[in-house]
Order: structure tokens, then sequence, then C-alpha cells
């Protein structure tokens, strides 16, 4: 079983260095370290201040439900690049479940361990604002509990028995919805039980000071709401702000309004019906996505795609990249006053690319197109000459007229120059990637700091602006378009002929017992996929490590001190998606 | 920050959305009212050549959709020699068990005699409403039955729960929509049938 798991990344040697206190995961198909819960912070330290992993990838949380054990799983990486390490502590499965919280050491934890106190109930001591995040407060039950049912709940796992051979269809309406799985919290009596405010715990955890003039006045902060409906948040989404005056005291995101738990309904899904849901993350960026999904259970299943596969893959990739950039250009210009103009000559080129991919994986978003161990699909007759069309010809052209069209607008300059700015070293304490690392001078690519695929074999530049600002972050999206042209001409050229699948096609696949991340530089930052297998048809643990969702972090940081109506400009030049924010 | 650009980024904006705008009616001349409502013209705008205005008006104007465009599945039925539709369907389930949102609902046909199933369903439903347009049924049908359809106008104001009979189409339909996909499966299934033709004879 070891042998045939996927390769240990292994580079530092943590029971050396911490003899007696890490201890090597020794679980078939797993690797990483276990510290004990007493000396995490100790170990996080010295993984970040002297062995250089400054970057927090992921925290999650795992219900061992059957060993009785909760276990929280922590991911770094160095920004100077190369494979990261995982590390993991383990805790009894008895409520209180406490784990010490690292946002001390890793600031880029706090909206994460969050979610795994909301989806998991392991509480974090010593975090600065532990409150749900997804769920709403006062929900009852952490949903990704094994032990925990949804409404119109079923079964562990899909296919349901009531579909086939005895299908009589019923609506889900006419059950009742809880069925036998109504939870009520522990000694709750319905006639002495008053209902909390659950914005007090919101508002109680924006900052604020009293304010005084020099007349000796005292004035008092206001609170603003922004969202959920509102027309530049981009979805539904919330910011709770703490004004003085205009200017921005302190600013909670407030999110969940499209939960939907995306990682349950995984648990729920066999491997192969999960990925059409993915396409449903990050909507304007499926076939990333895909990706990401394909390349972690194909590291569980240790199988390679056949090298024309890969080709598809890479050049669908940079054309959702391209598409998401255009998408992410326009609204920011939109959110700067521009009123559609700029956002609708955008739209043009990504409606082209987006005709690509209906031909090609047969829906403009929803593209469900890859499959482990290739694709679904060649190239229809016809689409390689309007992949050509696009990549050698409209596309750069259109870019630079684009280009031309935004980058001197002195409104878009005075707006975005110096506002929001996010240093190089808050971008990677807020574990922040994609475009709004780069933006902010960190060279940091995963296309190039751990290559997957085949990105290895082509020729492109890391994008990097250096004044972390909202200009640069819309600038750097005009950079990486061009790059993603350039590797989308260098695919068309050498695509190779041959098979697009390494194995049969089949709706059942075996995925040997054992943990993956796998990661994509996403057109929002990094993309990746944790899963445990248990050997069952079903993913054990299916968990998404959201970019747009982590790179929010600093966005409270970054609009403090900034005028309210920038705070706008600030949410579209991180480009967020609320379909993979809310999961 | 200082502005010593006075104007001069806004203007070089300004002349790209003129150029647009000048295009817009320098492509009309040129296609002399071909230019709407016409297959042609639609295709050009979708084109690398398409300049100024891009909009299709739908839904007077409508973009063909490409073969493998797919909307909510639709089960294939084969037309018998005199009109009957002999159903490809055999009922054995797995577009019911693939389906991620399990919206295929199928009540296989037992003979009454022998208690043994008969490859026949004798309800299928898909639930529209539910149904995600995935394509993994269509994908993993091992008998070419059910096919993805490609008729997307399908709003209403009621439920859209879909039995046999509004799911059943013509195979004649299905080569009509998915001509090179028709074709290769309709090889395909010859080919194999003409195997176990000969594997037969060969028996025999």
């Amino acid at each position: 079983m070891v042998a045939s798991s996927p390769v240990s990344t292994q580079t530092v040697d943590l029971a050396a260095r911490f003899p007696g206190i890490a201890t090597p995961d020794t679980r078939p198909g797993y690797s990483g370290w276990i510290i004990p819960k007493e000396h995490l912070l100790e170990v996080a330290r010295t993984l970040r201040d002297e062995l250089g992993y400054d970057y927090l990838s992921h925290v999650t949380g795992v219900d061992y439900l059957p060993e009785g054990k909760m276990e929280v799983v922590y991911q770094v990486y160095k920004t100077t690049g190369g494979p990261g390490i995982n590390f993991k502590v383990q805790v009894e499965r008895r409520d209180p479940i406490e784990v010490p919280s690292i946002v001390s050491i890793y600031p880029g934890a706090e909206f994460q361990e969050r979610e795994a106190w909301d989806l998991l109930g392991i509480r974090f001591t010593g975090h600065p604002d532990l409150r749900r995040i997804l769920m709403w407060e006062g929900f009852e039950g952490h949903p990704l509990r094994k032990d925990w049912k949804e409404a119109y709940y079923e079964e562990e796992i899909k296919p349901y028995k009531s579909r086939w051979p005895e299908g009589r269809h019923v609506y889900a309406e006419s059950k009742s919805p809880f069925a036998d799985n109504v939870a009520y919290p522990a000694g709750f009596d319905p006639e002495k039980w008053v209902p909390t405010d659950p914005e007090q715990a919101l508002y109680g955890a924006l900052a604020r000071y009293q304010v005084r003039d020099e007349t000796g006045l005292e004035t008092d902060h206001v609170i603003v709401n922004i969202g959920p409906q509102h027309p530049s948040t981009h979805g539904v989404f919330r910011a709770a702000v703490m004004l003085d005056g205009e200017t921005i005291v302190s600013l909670k995101p407030v999110m969940g309004y499209l939960h939907r738990n995306h990682e349950k309904i995984g648990e729920r899904n066999t491997y192969l019906m999960n990925m059409p849901y993915t396409d449903r993350l990050d909507y304007l960026s499926s076939m990333s996505n895909n990706f990401a999904y394909a390349l972690t259970v194909e590291k569980l299943m240790n199988i390679k795609p056949p090298e024309r596969a890969e080709y598809l893959r890479v050049m669908m990739a940079e054309f959702t990249r391209i598409a998401n950039h255009l998408m992410a250009i326009g609204a920011l210009t939109n959110d700067l006053g521009a009123y559609f103009t700029p956002m609708l000559y955008a739209l043009e080129e990504r409606e082209l690319i987006l005709d690509v991919f209906e031909a090609v994986s047969g829906s403009r978003m929803m593209c469900n197109y890859f499959r482990f161990g290739g694709v679904v699909r060649d190239l229809p007759e016809g689409t390689l000459e309007k992949i050509k069309d696009l990549a050698f010809e409209r596309l750069p052209r259109k870019i630079d007229e684009l280009d031309r069209f935004l980058s001197e607008n002195e409104i878009v300059r005075s707006r975005g120059i110096g506002q929001g700015v996010l240093t190089a070293e808050d971008a990677i304490r807020y574990s922040a990637t994609g475009p709004l690392l780069r933006a902010s001078g960190v060279p940091y690519d995963i296309r190039r700091a751990e290559p997957y695929s085949i990105y290895d074999q082509f020729e492109f530049d890391v994008c990097v602006r250096q004044n972390g600002d909202i200009y640069d972050r819309l600038m750097i999206r005009f950079d990486e378009i061009r790059q993603s042209i350039r590797i989308i001409q260098q695919a068309v050229r050498r695509l190779p002929e041959g098979p697009i699948m390494a194995v049969k096609p089949a709706y059942t696949v075996r995925v040997p017992p054992g943990e993956a991340y796998a990661r994509v530089e996403g057109p929002k930052g990094e993309l990746g996929f944790y899963i445990i297998s248990n050997g069952k048809p079903a993913p054990w643990r299916y968990h998404v490590r959201a970019p747009s969702f982590i790179n929010l972090t600093a966005f409270g940081p970054m609009c403090t001190g900034q005028k309210v109506a920038d705070m706008v400009a600030i949410l579209g030049s991180i480009d967020i998606v609320l379909g993979e924010v809310d999961r | 920050m200082t502005q010593e650009m006075y104007g001069k980024g806004i203007l070089k904006g300004l002349s790209v959305s003129l150029k647009r705008f000048v295009e817009t009616y320098l492509d009309d001349l040129k296609w002399l009212g071909k230019r709407y409502g016409t297959p042609e013209g639609i295709a050009h705008r979708a084109s690398k050549e398409a300049r100024g205005i891009f909009t299709v008006q739908y839904p007077e104007e409508k973009i063909p959709v490409p073969e493998e465009f797919r909307f909510i599945p639709f089960l294939v039925y084969d037309e018998g020699p005199d009109g009957e539709k002999i159903m490809r369907c055999t009922s054995c389930g797995i577009c019911s068990r693939v389906c991620p949102p399990q919206c295929i609902w199928i009540v296989r046909t037992t003979d009454p005699a022998t208690g043994r199933p008969i490859p026949d369903p004798a309800e299928f439903y898909i639930d529209a409403d539910i149904c995600m347009n995935c394509g993994l049924c269509a994908e993993y049908c091992p008998f070419d039955a059910i096919k993805m359809d490609h008729d997307y106008e399908l709003a209403s104001f009621g439920r859209n729960l879909f039995n046999k009979e509004r799911l059943a189409k013509p195979a004649s339909y299905y080569e009509q929509i998915r001509p090179r996909n028709a074709a290769r499966e309709n090889a395909a299934r010859a080919a194999k049938q003409a195997s176990r033709a000969a594997a037969r004879a060969n028996a025999g």
C-alpha cells in the first residue's frame, strides 16, 4: 500500500528537529507529521522563522468518527518555491475539542480556523474572533461532522437506493425535512429560551476607540452595513464597517449567504460525481476547478493523463484564466464608476473563449471537462482553428486595445494608485495568493514554484508588480493574460496527437486509501483540494482550499484607514466569486 | 497624486470607444443589410474579424449551438418498421447511479409470470428542475439510449418533472442534432453486431 501511494514530499525532518515531539504520520497513504497540541505553536514558529515555511496554505479539520479522533491539518510552503510540508494535531473527539490557534503566527489562518470551528466544532483557543463564519450564529451543530445529518437526508453515500430499480418519483418537500435527525441543543427548554441578537457578536468584533477632536468634542463611530444586497459586492456579500466620518476604522466581512456545504455534498458524492460540482465553486473558471480536483484524485490513484490530454488541460486552464481576468478587469472598472463600457468590451472576448469551451465541453460555464486520467473528449472539428484565431490574432489585439482604453485613464489611475495597499509581508502573512500576492511584489506562482501537469515545459514569465495597490492589481491581470496567451500559443504549436485518456473511462473509480493535497495556480490564487480516501466510493474528507475565501482575510486590514468609497474598489481588486467564498 | 496628463488618458480611451462606434456602421455598410438576422451575419459576429457591435438580438436571432452542447437529457427510441417506438433504454440503471444530483428515477419492468426483469423501463422520470446538465448519464450509457438535448428554451411557470413520454425522442432527431456523434456510435454498434454475428456463424 505504501509503495503504491503518492511519493512523499518530505523535505524537512521534523522528527530530528523536534525529537520526541514530532512523529511521522505512518498511516498508509499519509505523509507529514503529527504534533502534540501543546507543542503546536512552538513547531509552527520554528517552521516559519527558522525553516522558511512562511506561507500557510490551508488549515482544516478532519472528523475521524470511527477512531474517535478529531484532527487538524496544516499545510505550509515556502514563498521561495518548492514542495510544502503538512503537520497535524490530533485530539480526542469529545466536546469541547480544543486546539491552540495559530493566528498569532500565521494570521492567514483566521478565517480558516473560524470555518473549522463553524463546520467541525473545533475550538481554537487564543483565536481573536472565533465566531461562526458560513453558518449563522445560533445554528445548532457542526455540519461537517460525520454524525450530523442534513435536511432531507437520505443515505450516507450516493447513489440512493430509492432511484432504481423501484424509482417512483417523490418530491423532496413532500417528505419531512428532518425526519429523524432533529437535534436540539443540550438542555434546551423552549419556555426559557431567549433569542440572542446574532449581530451583537459581529458588531462587538469591530474595533472601536474614543474619538475626541481638538476642541474636546466627543464623537462616536458609525456602523454601516454594506451589502448583502449591494451592486458592487459581486454577489451576496456583506461587509460590516465601523466608520469614523468617511474613514474605515475596522471592517469585518460577513459571508455564507450562498453556503450550501459543498464539502458535505462532496462527501456524499462518489469521486466522479464531484467533478460537475466543482464547476460551481468558482463558476467563472470551472476548467481550473476541474483541473485541481482531477489532479488531487489522480495523485491518490497514482495515474497520469496522456500527453495530449495534458496539453488540452493546459490550454483550457489558461483560457479560463484569460476569461476570468477579463471579467475581473471589467468588474473592477465597473466598481470604479466606468459604467459597463469596459465591462462589455472585456465580455466580448470572454464570449469567444466561452464559445471554445462550449464546443469542447458542451457548456459555456459549467464545463465538467476533466476526468481522472484525461479529459472527456478531444477537440471537435474546427475548434483548433478557432483556438488559433483567438490565441494568435484576436486576443493579443483586443487585450492591447483594452489596455489602451483603461490603463492611462486618469480616473482609474487616481482611484487606483496608492489605494488599498497590501505590502509584501502582509500579503504573505495573510496567506494571500494569486494576482493579489504577485501585485504586492512576491513572485510566487505555483506553475513555477511547484510545477504541476506540464507547466515546466512552457516558457512564460511570472508576473509581478511592486506597489500592491489597486492599480497594480488591475494591471497585473493584463500581464497575466498576455502570459497565458503565450502559453496557449506554445501549446497549440506543440499539441501532440494521441489518446486523451490514460485509463478506460469508468463511472466508478477505485481510489486507494490515503490523503492527497494537490493545488493549481487558479485565476484567483492557489486552488487546492485536500482529499482523504478510505477506499470507499466516496471521499471521507473533501476539503476545498478556496482562494477567494482566503484572500478575503486580507480585506479588512487593507481597508482600514481607507475611505468607505474605496472599499468597493478594494473588494473588486481582490476579485472574489461568492460561489467559492461561501461554498 | 499629481495628474500630469491633463485628461490625455481619458481622451485616448474615448478614441477607442469612438473607433468601435464608427466600425459598427462601417461593418453595417459592408454587409448591407445582411449583418442581422442571417446565419452568415451571426457567424460573422462570433468570428475573429468581428468589429463594432457584437450583440445578437435574441430571440429574433439565435446563435447556433455546437454539436457537443448539452442540456436536459432525452431518451432515444428507434422506429420500427410499423412506426412503433423501440426504446433503446434497458433500464439497467447506470444513468441513475451516476447522476450527481440523483434526479433520474427509473422503475424496472418485471415479467409478471417469472418475476425476472425485462429490459424496458416501466417508468422513467427526470426531475429537470434538479438536473445540473452535467451529461454524465449520456457519457456512461452503454446503449446510447440517453443523450443530451439541444433544446434550451424550457422556461416554464410550473415544475418540470419529465416522464417517459416527454423524454422520448426518435433516433432521427438525435442524428440531426449530433450528426458526428451519431455516425460514430452507429458505426460502432454495427461493427459490434457484425462481429457478434460472425462469432455466432463460427460457433454454428
